[in-house]
């Protein structure tokens, strides 16, 4: 058994796409930075989520940072050494009715200032254009720029290119023990081997995904995280016909065709199997099946090959935590985005790495404090925000 | 023209009645009890072709395991041509893609 | 009253069922075939004409015996045959049948899911043409038909023989055995083999028989392509430093078996690693009983222990599952059983050291070589990938370069890439790690799920 010790400028635990981002954004800033991740880089909600690369549809308070992302993802291949299939392919917001049209109306005047160039579609043009979508889309509101790519590739790959770039990534290192004061950090593990070792820092970045809460629980900011489960599923590959990535207004399935053809739908939560990993969940399938024939008649030929889920952290107004601790100086907080962080996660790595350097970020993030989950002081026992009382609905894509 | 050729032999069992269904729009027989499997490679060389290296394929496994044997129909459905009894009228096409 | 349910009517199954009936329960019996028997014992359709003779030589006496066994069960049991396990969750498998999705709870569940061919792929593997030796056992069997005129069998194991045998009994033409295993294999196996003596002079008959009708047999024979444009022409292959070609239209191929393990898997059951075996199998006590209470593992289908043993797996699980609720069994007929499993284990260690897996298969393997024959994956793709990104587990593996993504969730290709990733990385197979299972445990058709939707929800799909 050996010991190791690691002294560093910034520790990071979590290598999902956000803490893998900020360790690449880091390292061009030139500081020192030891990462953490107890499985493998990208192995969670950051390389098993729907793969949708989309800023439509998000509340308004997310567009700047969605922005930013959205430049950073046209760099992709000259940033992180691949271009993960990504593919600015159009993401289709679709209306099943008047009522969902003016809704969308609504979102594209809101969004007006942000770029997205979203156009809205109805009647014979919306035929003309997806001659395979079922009778019961009235329209919908396209976002040509917005697109999709292969999770499964683009975060273990920024976990490569931080590496690349001179971070130190400890895969299969569990943080068992975490020590904070006014000298810094000091992180404890004993991974798989069996070796310990020990990281310190006088910068935190907690971008333990869906796990973050405890981190923040621990220097006394909790935080109401609720795990969600969302129920995925591929079909076999199929003769290519789409090119958007879709989602339903108000809700439902979400369902993008990759370049060799699979459909890849998503849509209501699976099952947890434990605090760490999920599966499919047999209800999820078959109102999934019944959905994505709803959508694309077509697809009632096709067979599923494969499901699966995964594990991501809501808080209760579906918004991120994401910004400096109000508790803890030197710890920054990076996570519950509550299944969309993929689009945002390369910006909210860029983010973090300025909190770090700077203390602040040039992209606005107030709206994301974690004060708003603040205990006030007059009521010891009643949290600022209230829990929901169930899982929340994967309804927003 | 490697397709045309049959790939399996009848070695037993040819004493059945005759099945009449159509492969490649062109007329054809198979005996009953013989799988989809069967009744088109005993007359020909290829069940579909692989999506990705267009190469032919003519099933592998022969207890549905390998999923290498689904041709397509004229009517645009798939059988998984190991497990399924070959049908009066049947229209198979084995040039389909994945099928 | 829920009753037991088992899946699989092969021997294991078949065997399991009888137990519980004899002892008053009337389990339900889902197979994915037409007819019991499993593959072993696959049954051809009911009106065909060959004798078991025929059909299964020297076995025809068990085959006989197992399909009577399963007839005789036919008021007895609730079977349910074309029927595929995709799903279990809740206590509860969801079915596949006509096209239609029914869920089967169950109270007490036996699972005796079978194997299939363990394949190495060669270049070539993908012509039509090809088949496993399974494949072309099959064929033969179940449809009366050989898999081209001159047919070539390569690998190794006992099916390799006995596929030979059967065939050129049939009247097929078998231009060659081509066996990976060398006679000094054999030899050095033989007292290993000696404890099942009936079974060992078995297969030295069929060797002989083969000789003596003609059909080459080659050992230390190593395939190095299966030649053809459109379809098999050919088989060229390294034997004693001289590389040879030859002429066939058809190849049966396969080195022993793998276990059919996602059922189990998607239960929740502990897996070890077997060294025998080379896989990743569910644990089982010698009763049959898994790390998942209520749940029975029996024949092929958690490690692969022979036709005979899956009987006796299947009767031995079935009588746990009633000493488990409290049924009285005969003790002395499970010690028994349990001593025959157990004894068999020499003999199994005896095969695997006569017909050796090729453990430089990898090392051996070209880049060109396509190992995932769905989605068209190479060697040097999957070597690029570890290369590229480190990759050190089955599972990144296939999320890195989809191996296993296709349409046989890794059925035909998981061996190879387990080996070449091993390989690749530097790693142990068992390091490595299994490919997780996941529902479907086979493709289901959309149509078939929504409609079992729709038959709980109509507003859905209105």
């Amino acid at each position: 058994m050996t010991a190791k010790r690691f002294v560093t400028d910034v520790a990071i635990v979590g290598g999902g796409i956000v803490g893998s981002s900020a360790a690449l954004a880091l390292r061009r800033m030139g500081l020192k930075v030891v990462l953490l991740e107890r499985d493998l880089c990208g192995s969670r909600s950051s390389g098993v989520n729907y793969g949708g690369v989309r800023r439509q549809g998000r509340p308004l308070s997310q567009l700047p940072l969605a922005q930013r992302a959205h430049e950073i993802w046209g760099r992709l291949p000259e940033l992180i050494g691949t271009d993960g299939e990504y593919e600015r392919s159009g993401h289709f917001k679709i209306a099943r009715s008047a009522a969902d049209m003016v809704s969308l109306e609504r979102y594209r005047a809101m969004s007006e200032g942000f770029d997205l160039d979203l156009e809205l579609i109805t009647g014979e043009r919306l035929r003309a254009l997806c001659p395979w979508l079922g009778a019961k889309a009235v329209g919908g509101s396209l976002c040509p720029a917005d697109g999709q790519a292969n999770p499964r590739l683009v975060s273990p790959a920024f976990a490569r290119a931080a590496e690349r770039a001179g971070a130190v990534l400890l895969e299969r290192t569990p943080v068992d023990e975490v020590i904070g004061d006014r000298n810094g950090f000091t992180l404890r593990s004993r991974n798989s081997a069996g070796n310990t070792l020990e990281v310190q820092a006088p910068l935190l970045l907690n971008c333990a995904g869906a796990w973050a809460g405890q981190l923040a629980a621990q220097f006394g900011e909790p935080v109401p995280m609720r795990s969600g489960h969302p129920a995925m599923a591929v079909t076999e590959p199929l003769p290519h016909f789409m090119d958007w990535s879709l989602g339903v207004e108000g809700g439902g399935i979400y369902c993008r065709q990759v370049a060799r053809g699979n459909l890849v739908l998503g849509g209501g939560s699976g099952l947890a199997l434990d605090a760490d990993r999920a599966r499919s969940d047999r209800e999820a399938i078959t109102v999934l099946a019944g959905q994505a024939i709803e959508l694309i008649p077509a697809l009632r030929g096709a067979q599923l090959i494969r499901t699966w889920s995964g594990t991501e952290g809501y808080l209760p107004d579906r918004e991120p935590v994401l910004g400096c601790s109000r508790t803890m100086p030197g710890l920054i907080h990076g996570f519950g985005f509550a299944g969309a962080g993929f689009q945002v996660g390369p910006a909210v790595g860029e983010v973090l790495a300025e909190l770090a350097r700077d203390g602040r970020s040039s992209t606005p993030i107030d709206a994301f404090g974690i004060e708003r989950f603040a205990v006030p002081p007059t009521s010891p026992t009643a949290p600022m925000a209230s829990a929901p009382a169930a899982i929340p609905e994967f309804s927003h894509r | 023209m490697g397709s045309r050729r049959p790939l399996l032999v009848r070695l037993a069992e040819t004493d059945r009645a005759s099945v009449a269904f159509t492969l490649d729009g062109e007329p054809a027989t198979a005996l009953e009890g013989d799988t989809v499997l069967t009744a088109v490679l005993t007359q020909h060389g290829r069940l579909l072709r692989n999506e990705f290296s267009h190469a032919p394929r003519a099933g592998f496994c022969l207890m549905g395991a390998c999923q290498d044997c689904w041709i397509a129909t004229a009517d645009g459905e798939r059988l998984r041509a190991c497990a399924t009894v070959i049908a009066p009228g049947m229209t198979l096409l084995s040039g389909g893609e994945g099928a | 009253m829920t009753p037991p349910v088992i899946v699989g009517a092969g021997p294991a199954g078949v065997r399991a069922a009888q137990a519980l009936v004899a002892h008053g329960l009337r389990p339900v019996l889902i197979d994915e075939a037409p007819r019991a028997g499993g593959q072993v014992y696959r049954r051809p359709p009911a009106h065909f004409r060959r004798t078991a003779a025929a059909l299964y030589g020297t076995e025809a006496t068990r085959a006989t015996a197992l399909h009577a066994a399963a007839d005789a069960l036919a008021d007895h049991v609730d079977h349910r045959p074309d029927s595929l396990v995709w799903n279990a969750q809740g206590g509860a498998l969801d079915v596949l049948r006509g096209g239609r999705i029914e869920r089967v709870p169950y109270q007490g569940l036996v699972v005796a899911t079978g194997a299939t061919d363990r394949v190495l792929p060669v270049p070539g593997w993908t012509l039509p043409g090809a088949f496993t030796l399974g494949g072309a056992q099959v064929a033969l069997k179940f449809q009366g038909c050989a898999i081209g005129e001159r047919v070539v069998l390569m690998g190794s194991g006992p099916l390799l023989y006995l596929v030979a045998y059967q065939y050129a009994k049939a009247g097929a033409r078998v231009a060659a055995v081509l066996d990976s295993a060398r006679l000094a294999d054999q030899v050095a196996a033989l007292p290993l083999m000696l404890t099942q003596p009936s079974t060992l002079m078995k297969g030295a008959w069929y060797v002989a028989w083969l000789r003596a009708h003609g059909v080459p047999i080659v050992r230390a024979a190593r395939p190095l392509q299966i030649v053809g444009g459109e379809r098999v022409e050919g088989v060229r292959f390294e034997h004693g430093g001289h590389t040879r070609t030859i002429d066939c239209d058809a190849v049966g191929m396969g080195h022993a078996l793998r276990s059919e393990t996602q059922l189990a898997d998607l239960l929740g059951c502990h897996f070890d690693f077997d060294e025998l075996q080379r896989a990743h199998l569910p644990q089982r006590d010698a009763a049959g009983r898994s790390s998942v209470p209520g749940l029975y593992l029996a024949g092929d289908g958690a490690g692969i222990l022979g036709a005979d043993a899956a009987e006796w797996a299947g009767e031995r699980a079935a009588l746990a599952l009633l000493e488990d609720r409290g049924v009285a069994v005969d003790a002395d007929r499970a010690r028994a059983l349990e001593r025959r499993l157990a004894g068999i284990r020499p003999f199994r260690r005896g095969l695997e050291r006569a017909f050796p897996f090729p453990t430089d298969w990898a090392a051996r393997a070209d880049d060109e070589l396509v190992v995932c024959r769905c989605e068209n994956i190479s060697a040097g793709q999957l070597r690029a990938t570890v290369r590229e990104t480190g990759a050190d587990d089955i599972n990144r593996l296939k999320a890195l370069s989809r191996v296993g993504m296709g349409r046989c969730q890794g059925r035909m290709c998981g061996v190879a890439a387990t080996e070449l990733l091993a390989h690749a990385c530097g790693r142990t197979v068992r390091e490595v790690g299994r490919l997780r299972g996941q529902a479907p445990i086979k493709p289901v058709p959309l149509s078939a799920l929504s409609a079992s939707s729709a038959l709980r929800e109509p507003e859905a799909t209105a």
